[in-house]
């Protein structure tokens, strides 16, 4: 007999009991290592376990992120709950329902082929037993592991997958409950703020306890653990006051000026750099009849800005330290504290609670942390610590900066012949998992090392991630250069190298397609042969009724990008119209997407939409600005995104959604193409390019001047 | 400190605190009302949106003393899940939202438009939104949501 091969989230957690329980009668306890974190997995994880288990979704309890009950995940990152941790869910459940079925067939002498479950009972040729999943749950040993034998239901057999349900945690929000983990209260809570140490090294010199102290208008402690200095109260509005003027009360050393021309990507060429070359050697001779056309295109660095400042909980009592946070990966986050604060895994229980939409790797890992070298420190009192919204904006990672040049080989009617992405990045990736890159573990008096910059294998890759074309050039490869040392804290933000390199991309197939004298679609479409990858193509020019040969320069414009994200993910193609006078305006976009097997249609397009609207505002009005203290964008003034006046009307469909096909994570798919549909819309409105990110006022007027 | 009195959600309630104690701490940390949000403590973002006699004000930067005596609307105030506002039952219905931090603040700036025009046009309804920022990108669904409302309070809505 052959075994099948689990896949790896189900190898390392592999007891069903993990992930499915029978607590109590008609009620089944799912638990997942994913969470919540905007995008509506908890909804589509209830819908997978219901199909499966085939019972009413509202019998379902869901666990979640939790490193007391739930199996060990990693991250909520990279667009994968569903491709991967709903695959395994999936697997368990359908095992869970199988060893029911033959334990009901085993001790009532039914035949196995005649049994079925219906929310919950067992029945027998379609009539009641006196068996349920609770009746028969003591008898039925869990604890064993998973094998992945048991057949998965078939996709025509679906009543609830496939299906749009509505999102479960929504009431709250809409309703006022205590739905965040802005909301939690803890008895004898104890509010803390941070006075952030400005830069990593910085030592503290003098702290003016003094002038705090006048600033409070109530009691506060001021406490000091190495280089970190919090101040602690009772009442929010006093702490929150003392610590607003704290960095004019409190001197430090070792804080070296930063050059504020780093917030422009081109500095990074100037960058010591570790290189590594990604597909065949470039031909060492031009081929005959082609010529070759380079381009380069940069972005800022950009900021998860989630709308409200990160917040985090937790208490020390008995030797044990209790966290919530709204980080992304609860068990990573353990590992990093036991190491920050040397205690056994074991000791730390961290929980998730939902927060703000983060996008990535924002400041709530580290805001926990704050948390908990604080209650560490204070044992038997709850600590909360909210971050401020200027210190969210100074002190959270934020996306690299990138430059990416696209240099492309073709014949005279635009045929390929060679292609080479080539990219300079800071790191795309430095989560605290390995124990680093916490504020608060920095400024403590035995820092953990400074974790090296990473890439990260190809693919998926982080700078590198969509360096790959999909078109069907001969030869492509991606020249990398990764910058270890930025100006600014960096890391993982929705997307991430893929968002400039899609743009990049898809700006140089629009660039190719002029100079071949093709109309975009009809370009891009002759040189691609992936055939999910043309019907998107071809689906978003159906419903957005792309016209070929409309006039450029007339300053409407109609432009169209594609991607595969990270070449492995959702397919999405973006048609975007536009107006430009001075100012930008984006009046339309349409998507077409193919995530393979959606679970929950609505859910996934809700993502697309928000990937589309994030990536408009990523594409006209965002960029991390910098001056010689580090990030001077500490506010929605200097760091402005999209508002309600300015977001298009948005068409999204799903290209065969109920397909029997692998899931494909769709979470991040829309962003890019969306970004260079903006791009490839304005330089035919403009009929002048723009290759630098964001499309502001002041760059249209400089294109226009050149043109 | 001398007792304040407000009116919130139609109660008085009374709290002793500093009179430049920002109304959103007072809703959050001393009333327990903690479906007003804290978004950026600047005025900037529009998450902590309440109504102060019927006009929308952000809570972080309205001090107690200036509140005496008014009656203040939070999102507690709008709807209950067995009784939703049609506010609150459209945007359930659109399913406009999605980390949901934002929505208490914009349902609220909804409210204070569709209050004094009830059929606003969707650019209207953008206009009266520019306050309140959204960072998923649920803006199409909400413009959505507020449509409907407007149009199911047109038709006949209790409130």
């Amino acid at each position: 007999m052959n075994t099948p091969t689990l896949p790896p989230l189900l190898a390392a957690n592999p007891r069903l009991d993990q992930w499915v329980r029978f607590p109590s009668p008609g009620r089944v306890a799912v638990s997942t290592g994913r969470v919540e974190i905007g995008q509506g997995v908890l909804t589509a994880m209830l819908q997978i376990a219901a199909e499966e288990l085939d019972v009413a979704p509202e019998r379902v309890l869901l666990q979640t992120g939790d490193t007391d009950l739930t199996p060990n995940e990693g991250y909520t990152a990279g667009s994968q709950s569903i491709q991967f941790g709903g695959v395994a869910l999936r697997m368990v459940c359908a095992e869970v329902r199988a060893l029911f079925l033959d334990h009901a067939a085993a001790s009532c002498g039914y035949s196995r082929a005649d049994l079925a479950v219906h929310d919950g009972a067992i029945t027998h040729r379609g009539e009641p037993t006196a068996h349920d999943y609770w009746s028969l749950a003591a008898a039925v040993d869990l604890t064993r592991h998973a094998t992945g034998q048991p057949p998965t239901k078939s996709v025509r057999d679906y009543t609830v997958v496939g299906r749009s349900a509505p999102r479960t945690d929504l009431p709250a929000k809409v309703f006022g409950g205590p739905a965040f983990i802005h909301d939690m209260v803890l008895d004898g809570i104890v509010h803390a703020r941070v006075v952030r140490q400005p830069r990593r090294g910085a030592t503290i010199a003098r702290v003016d306890e003094a002038a705090l102290r006048r600033a409070a208008n109530g009691p506060v402690e001021i406490v000091r653990y190495g280089n970190f200095l919090a101040i602690l109260g009772a009442e929010e509005t006093v702490v929150e006051a003392v610590a607003a003027v704290a960095p004019n009360h409190v001197s430090w050393d070792g804080v070296d000026p930063i050059n504020p021309f780093q917030e422009e990507a081109r500095w990074l060429l100037q960058q010591p750099s570790i290189d590594r070359t990604i597909g065949p050697t470039p031909p060492s001779e031009p081929i005959p009849g082609t010529t070759r056309h380079e381009a380069t295109y940069t972005r800022m660095h950009i900021a998860h800005a989630s709308v409200a400042p990160s917040c985090g909980l937790a208490v020390f009592r008995h030797g044990k330290l209790q966290v919530w946070t709204h980080s992304q990966g609860v068990y990573p986050l353990r590992d990093a504290l036991a190491r920050t604060l040397k205690l056994n895994p074991a000791a730390i229980s961290v929980k998730h609670v939902q927060g703000p939409g983060c996008y990535g790797h924002n400041g709530a890992d580290d805001a926990a942390t704050d948390a908990a070298v604080i209650a560490f420190h204070q044992p038997g009192k709850p600590i909360r610590v909210r971050w401020r919204r200027e210190e969210e904006f100074a002190f959270e990672p934020v996306s690299p900066a990138m430059v990416v040049t696209a240099q492309a080989v073709v014949d005279d009617a635009g045929r390929l012949a060679d292609w080479t992405t080539e990219i300079w990045s800071g790191r795309h990736t430095s989560r605290p998992g390995g124990g680093g890159n916490l504020l608060a573990a920095e400024a403590l008096s035995d820092p953990p090392p400074h974790p090296p910059a990473v890439e990260g294998g190809y693919p998926p890759g982080a700078g590198t991630r969509n360096g790959e074309p999909l078109y069907d050039f001969p030869a492509k490869r991606i020249v990398h250069h990764l910058i270890a040392e930025t100006p600014v804290r960096t890391s993982s933000l929705r997307g991430l190298g893929a968002t400039a390199n899609v743009f990049a991309i898809e700006s140089m197939m629009d660039e190719l397609a002029e100079r071949a004298g093709q109309d975009p679609v009809a370009y891009r479409l002759s040189v691609l042969s992936d055939a999910r990858a043309r019907s998107v193509v071809e689906h978003v020019a159906r419903i957005s009724g792309w016209q070929a040969g409309l006039p450029s320069g007339t300053g409407r414009g109609r432009g169209v990008a594609f991607a595969r994200y990270k070449n492995m993910a959702a397919y999405a193609a973006v048609v975007a119209d536009v107006a430009v006078d001075e100012n930008v305006r984006l009046l339309r976009v349409w998507c077409a997407a193919d995530a393979g097997l959606v679970i929950n249609p609505d859910g996934a397009i809700n993502q697309l939409e928000g990937g589309i609207i994030h990536g408009a505002s990523w594409a006209l009005k965002e960029g991390v600005r910098l001056d010689t203290a580090g990030i001077s964008s500490r506010d929605w003034e200097t760091y402005p995104v999209l508002r309600f006046s300015e977001v298009p009307e948005v068409t999204v469909e799903l290209v065969d959604p109920m397909a029997d096909r692998p899931c494909l994570g769709v979470g991040e798919a829309s962003g890019g193409p969306t970004v260079a549909a903006i791009g490839n819309a304005v330089a035919h409105a403009l009929g002048a390019r723009l290759r630098d990110l964001p499309l502001t006022r002041e760059r249209v007027m400089a294109a226009l001047l050149r043109a | 400190m001398e007792p304040i009195s407000l009116i919130v959600n139609g109660s008085t309630a009374t709290v002793t605190a500093d009179g430049d104690t920002p109304l959103l701490d007072i809703l959050r940390n001393h009333l327990g009302l903690v479906g007003t949000k804290f978004g950026c403590g600047q005025e900037q973002c529009g998450c902590c949106m309440v109504l102060v006699d019927g006009r929308p004000e952000k809570s972080c930067g309205k001090a107690l003393s200036t509140v005496a005596g008014k009656a203040i609307t939070t999102i507690e105030g709008l709807g209950t899940p067995e009784r939703p506002h049609p506010l609150q039952q459209a945007f359930l219905d659109e399913q406009a939202g999605q980390c949901g931090y934002c929505l208490s603040g914009i349902l609220i700036s909804a409210k204070a438009l569709l209050d004094h025009n009830p059929a606003p046009s969707r650019s209207q309804i953008a206009e009266a939104l520019d306050d309140n920022i959204c960072r998923c990108g649920s803006h199409v669904r909400i413009l959505r949501a507020v449509e409907r409302a407007a149009a199911q309070l047109r038709e006949g809505g209790v409130r």
